[in-house]
Formats: C-alpha cells, sequence, structure tokens
C-alpha cells in the first residue's frame, strides 16, 4: 500500500513534496458491503436451505432431470449398442468423449484454484464464492468421469482401470498416460470432496444448531407440521455430517492447520491433473499435439474455462438470492481479471504454438497448425479464437466488468471457446496426420449430442440440490474476513481485509 | 445435578480474544473459547501449542509414496514382468505421476483424519449444548466455557472470575 511509508524517516524536501502533492489514499473496497454484522451474514446464508423451496428452484430442477435425461438416453443406447453409435472411425478415434472429459475436467479446476490457491495467496475475496466454486469443482468432475468411463466400451469391465486383481491375472500398464490419469482424476475428485466436507463442517453445525434453537423454542406458529418435521430431519441431517464440532478454539486451531495444509495439498494437485490430462496428448508423436508448451497451456486454459462457470454460475445466484452485499462487485472484477490474465496466457500459447511450428522446422508440425487455422476445421479455431482470445480482452474496461448482463454473456463465450479449443486439439490433429491418404472428417452422431448435452442436466440437477441444501457460502470464513472478527479492533477508516 | 462448565459471553471479538488472554494467565487448564469462525491469533491466547495435525499429514503422504512405488513394483516388475518397448520393467521415472497422486490423496486423508482426530470428533454429545446460550454461538455469541474438571474451578471463585474479565450472561451448565 502506497500509505504505509513511514513519514517519519522522510527529509525536510520530500516531506514538503509529500504535503504539496498529497497522494491519494487507495481504498479497498470492503469485502462484506453495507456493514452487515454477523447475524445477517449467518440467517442470509442459512436461510437459503431454510425456507421452502422457491418455485424457480423446481422449474429449473424439472428442465435440469429432463436435459439429464438425454445423458442416461445417450449412454443406454451406447451400452445396449456399442461404442459405433459415436462418431468415431479411423482415424479420428477421440472424438467428443475426450473434449468433453477435458472440458469438463478443466472446468472444475476454478474451483480448486479459488479454494486452495488463493486461500494459500491469503485473497479474503475468495471466502464468499470458494464454496459454490468447490461444488461446481465436484460435480465437473463427476460429469467429466462419464466420458472415459463409457470410452471403454464394456463399461462393465471399467474397474479392468484400477489395479485390481481380476480374473485375467494382469495389472494395469504404468507407463501410459490414460492409467495416469486414472489415479490423477480419482485422486482430484476424492481429495476435492475431502476438502469441501471438511470446509463445510462449521457452517453443518451453524444448520445444525439453528434447527435445534427452533425446536427448542417451538418457534413454528402457523407453520403446519412440515415445517416443525423439516426441522426435526435438518437437526439429524446435519448433526450427523457436523460430527459434533462445537466452535471450540482448540478445533479451529487444528481445522485450521487441516484446511491449510488441504490448500497446499491441493494446489500441486490441480497443477498436476491438468498436466496429467496434457499428457494424454503430449506424450503422443502426432504432429500438433507433441509438444512440451501442453502442460501449462492446458492448466492456464482450465483456470480459464473455470472461472467462466464461476461467472456464469454465480451471477444468477447473486440476483436470484439477492447476494450483492457477499459477492460484491470487487468479487466480480477480480474474477474477469483472473479471466483476463488466464486468457492472455491461452493467447500468448495458441500464438507461440505456430511460432514454435515454423522454429521447429518439421514440415507436419507446420502442416498441422496452417491446417487447423486454414483446414477444414477453419470455424472451430475461429470460434476458439475469437471467443477465448478476444472476449476476455474486454475485461481490461471497468464499465465492462460493472455490466453483469454482458459479463455473464462473455462468460458463456469463455465457456464455449474452451470447449472448441479441446475440439480443435483433438480432432484437427487425428484427422490430418502423416499420411493423406487415411486422412479423414469427423463429424458426431446423435448418441454423442444427447451424451454430451445431457450433462449439463446432470451438472444442474447436482448444482440445485446442493443449493437446496447445503450452505451456499461458508459461513465461517466470510466472517472471519468482516472487521468485527479482527480481535486487535478496527478503525472506521479500515479496510475490511485479514490483518 | 453436577455443574458442567460456566460459561460467559463476551461483547465483541477484542474483549474475547483480550478475556481468553487473562483465563490463560489465571492458570486454568481445562477451558475453551468458543465463536463462529476462528478468531485470528487465538491459539496464542489461549496458550495452546502448535497443532499436530501435520504429523498424519506426514505419515499420510509417506505411505502413499510407499504404496505407490510398491504397486507399479510388484504388478509391473515382480507379478507380471510387462515388456513396453524394450524398457526395464521397473524404474522410479515411468510411474512417479502415480507415486504423486497417491502421495497427496493419502496425505489428505491423513489431514482430514487427523482433524478429527486431534480434535476427538465425531463425538455425539457434549453438555455444553444443553444450553440455549451456547447455541447461540453459531450465530454472534462470543463464548469462554470454564470446565468443571478444571483443578482450579470453583464455583463462586471462577463465576467472579468471568465477570471480572468482562463476561456477561454467565451460566452453569449442568453435565
Amino acid at each position: 500500500m502506497a500509505t504505509t511509508s513511514p513519514e517519519s524517516s522522510l527529509d525536510a524536501p520530500q516531506a514538503a513534496l509529500l504535503a504539496k502533492v498529497q497522494p491519494a489514499e487507495l481504498v479497498e473496497q470492503p469485502l462484506v458491503t453495507n456493514n452487515r454484522d454477523f447475524n445477517w451474514v449467518t440467517d442470509k446464508i442459512c436461510r437459503i436451505v431454510e425456507t421452502p423451496t422457491p418455485i424457480w428452484w423446481w422449474i429449473c430442477m424439472v428442465v435440469a432431470l429432463m436435459t439429464a435425461a438425454f445423458t442416461g438416453m445417450g449412454l443406454v443406447w451406447l451400452v445396449s449398442t456399442g461404442v459405433g453409435v459415436w462418431g468415431l472411425a479411423n482415424p479420428i478415434n477421440w472424438g467428443w468423449a475426450i473434449v468433453n472429459f477435458v472440458f469438463w475436467i478443466g472446468i472444475g479446476h476454478a474451483g480448486t484454484l479459488i479454494s486452495a490457491v488463493l486461500c494459500l495467496l491469503k485473497q479474503g475475496w475468495r471466502t464468499s464464492i470458494n464454496r459454490a466454486a468447490e461444488a461446481m469443482t465436484i460435480f465437473a468432475v463427476v460429469c467429466a468421469g462419464i466420458f472415459p468411463l463409457f470410452h471403454v466400451g464394456r463399461v462393465w469391465f471399467a474397474w479392468w482401470l484400477f489395479p485390481l486383481p481380476n480374473a485375467n491375472l494382469i495389472w494395469p500398464q504404468f507407463r501410459s498416460p490414460l492409467e495416469w490419469d486414472v489415479f490423477a482424476v480419482s485422486t482430484y475428485g476424492t481429495v476435492s470432496v475431502l476438502f469441501w466436507y471438511m470446509g463445510m463442517i462449521p457452517d453443518l453445525s451453524v444448520l445444525r444448531d439453528r434447527a435445534i434453537q427452533r425446536l427448542k423454542t417451538n418457534a413454528y406458529d402457523g407453520m403446519g407440521a412440515l415445517a416443525k418435521g423439516m426441522d426435526i430431519f435438518r437437526k439429524y441431517l446435519y448433526a450427523t455430517f457436523a460430527m459434533g464440532w462445537r466452535n471450540a478454539g482448540d478445533h479451529w486451531r487444528n481445522y485450521e492447520m487441516a484446511y491449510l495444509i488441504l490448500a497446499g495439498l491441493s494446489t500441486p494437485l490441480v497443477l498436476s491433473v491438468h498436466t496429467i490430462v496434457s499428457f494424454d496428448f503430449a506424450a503422443a508423436q502426432l504432429p500438433g499435439w507433441h509438444t512440451t508448451i501442453f502442460p501449462p497451456y492446458f492448466v492456464a486454459g482450465a483456470i480459464f474455462s473455470g472461472f467462466g462457470m464461476v461467472l456464469t454460475l454465480m451471477l444468477p445466484l447473486r440476483a436470484l438470492y439477492g447476494l450483492h452485499d457477499l459477492i460484491t462487485q470487487r468479487h466480480i472484477d477480480n474474477m474477469c481479471k483472473i479471466c483476463l490474465g488466464t486468457g492472455s496466457i491461452v493467447g500468448y500459447a495458441y500464438i507461440m504454438e505456430f511460432f514454435i511450428a515454423w522454429y521447429g522446422a518439421n514440415p507436419y508440425e507446420s502442416y498441422a497448425f496452417i491446417n487447423r487455422a486454414f483446414g477444414q476445421y477453419w470455424w472451430a479455431y475461429l470460434m476458439m479464437f475469437s471467443c477465448n482470445v478476444f472476449t476476455p480482452q474486454l475485461f481490461w474496461f471497468s464499465a465492462v466488468r460493472k455490466n453483469w448482463a454482458l459479463v455473464w454473456i462473455m462468460s458463456v463465450f469463455i465457456n464455449v471457446g474452451m470447449w472448441f479449443e479441446r475440439f480443435v486439439i483433438t480432432v484437427t490433429s487425428l484427422a490430418n496426420d502423416f499420411l493423406p491418404s487415411s486422412w479423414g472428417y469427423y463429424s458426431p452422431t446423435i448418441v454423442d449430442i444427447f451424451t454430451f448435452f445431457g450433462t449439463f442436466g446432470l451438472f444442474s440437477v447436482l448444482f440445485l440440490l446442493f443449493l437446496r441444501f447445503l450452505p451456499l457460502m461458508p459461513i465461517a470464513e466470510v466472517k472471519f474476513v468482516m472487521p468485527a472478527a479482527d480481535p486487535h479492533g478496527h478503525h472506521d477508516d479500515e479496510k475490511g481485509g485479514i490483518h | 445435578m453436577a455443574t458442567h462448565a460456566i460459561i460467559a459471553s463476551f461483547k465483541d471479538t477484542p474483549a474475547f480474544y483480550h478475556a481468553a488472554e487473562k483465563v490463560r494467565d489465571a492458570g486454568y487448564k481445562k477451558w475453551d473459547t468458543y465463536s463462529s469462525f476462528p478468531v485470528h491469533g487465538m491459539p496464542a491466547a489461549q496458550g495452546q501449542p502448535r497443532s499436530k495435525v501435520p504429523v498424519f499429514t506426514f505419515f499420510g503422504g509417506i505411505s502413499g509414496f510407499i504404496v505407490g512405488t510398491l504397486l507399479v513394483w510388484y504388478m509391473n516388475f515382480f507379478d507380471y514382468p510387462l515388456i513396453v518397448g524394450g524398457k526395464p520393467y521397473f524404474s522410479p521415472v515411468f510411474p512417479f505421476p502415480v507415486m504423486y497422486e497417491l502421495t497427496i490423496l493419502l496425505a489428505a486423508f491423513g489431514t482430514l483424519g487427523g482433524m478429527f482426530l486431534t480434535n476427538f470428533l465425531p463425538q455425539h454429545h457434549n453438555p455444553l449444548f444443553e444450553s440455549e446460550t451456547f447455541l447461540e454461538v453459531s450465530g454472534d455469541r462470543l463464548v469462554i466455557a470454564i470446565e468443571s474438571r478444571d483443578p482450579k474451578f470453583d464455583s463462586e471463585a471462577t463465576r467472579q472470575f468471568l465477570a471480572e474479565i468482562g463476561g456477561t450472561d454467565i451460566e452453569e451448565v449442568s453435565a
């Protein structure tokens, strides 16, 4: 901060100069606006779960379930017939399945970035968005897992992916990046669930205590038996998962240590997951895949797409639940800026790939890149480049970041662009490789489309259930970044950050 | 019924924090602070040592690494030697992603398990939950509870002490 320089150390001319220019005080925007108190925060977040289900929730749920049914249809069709119902055909033996897998896994990465990396960097603004972002991570991993699982063909043998004894007396082949992927993705899913759950324990205890308080005071005048019954249900549900948490200083001490360690473990984990996903491509010798830039490029792209998805989800939620004091313009600004930063890294990688293809002087590599941009899939490349490189550049302007409708539309563009990125990488390299006689053109079938389309429904179903039953924001962490939580007192001119 | 603890509430975080320092300095051992959010610096104010959770993480991580290494060695070298590209059956390099992921996986389980063990959770019941005042900790109440099993505990003296350090709504919670 500019204002922290001790004025006593200045000599006379410097002090005179300072008095003359009167440097502006940099005021940091508070993380919780309108001077809300602890009870307001607790009430605001808990009442999302405790009040009767809103009508819009039921409408969204019905739509989401019907959409999810498409994945069900696609998978039943696939399993009952065979992988041939997908559009895969020589030479393009990896199509939408791997594209969708990478797309969903990438989306998950923003959740871990917010909960782990921003925690290590002591970014107080992460608190109000991290729970929902972690939920997004887990549900995205669920959606991602479907594709490789069913791509194995005979899905009832999918357990052979794991190192389990089987009747053939053989084991997985650990040199394969695909086997590394099994470990990376299953570890990622598991650790994300552990982290999410541990972060939720104090908040579950809040929901438990509130239900018990209402039951003790019998505060159900004119609310019917259902309201009371729901509270009995809540009391047992949340008490089970809160594990007897009682907010003791001793609990918090161990909890904070565990939280910090899990953040420290998740950070190398999230970087390794998309690195290993990129190895699926980079370890092959195909022009356009066999590049060393892939791991950082994939990780940046994953964070970019994930923040796009966080914005897509959080902006409507903020409006629906009136969370404007908790997800402030500062939060939106920061998320937009991360999109801008990672989007620029992705754009740099696109251009650098071209440079390396030329500089490497390998004719196949050069051809692969020229073909990517101007060949038969030029439309996909154009879609990718315009959505991922040009869209985020608008976030330089604060007027754009303050226009929430525009930010939302741009976040959708980012999602679309990142899906096309994976499509371009996967399909263009396979369609036109070394031998022109074996070139082909890939088109998805209706089964591909059904399966992918339905995963948005599955994701929404899970997310809606999360909204309904679990605290949307980490109450304890939001309280922690409020000025009133500072044990050394606070002044009116001070910011609401951590001290 | 016997007393389990005496609880007192404090008006804001600084008062709560300084009261904790005073309880520590008065020499109480079986007591704790209760707040719905972690208070920065509270472990020091309570005179608590550093958390033991990292020990569990460390052993979790070590076992993950060893399990990962042995898994690949046993499966691709010992039990069913697998020739891939004429390369050695085992080397610590190629299965590194597997060892790495398992290290993180078991370290994470160790951390969560360590948090539960060090906190003596899950716990089915605690007498403090019988107090309606205590339940308000979930909202904004800041509570210090001194338990009756503390050697220095004396029903009257402790009650008076809590009032002296700024405690209000002082209440006895029965066991």
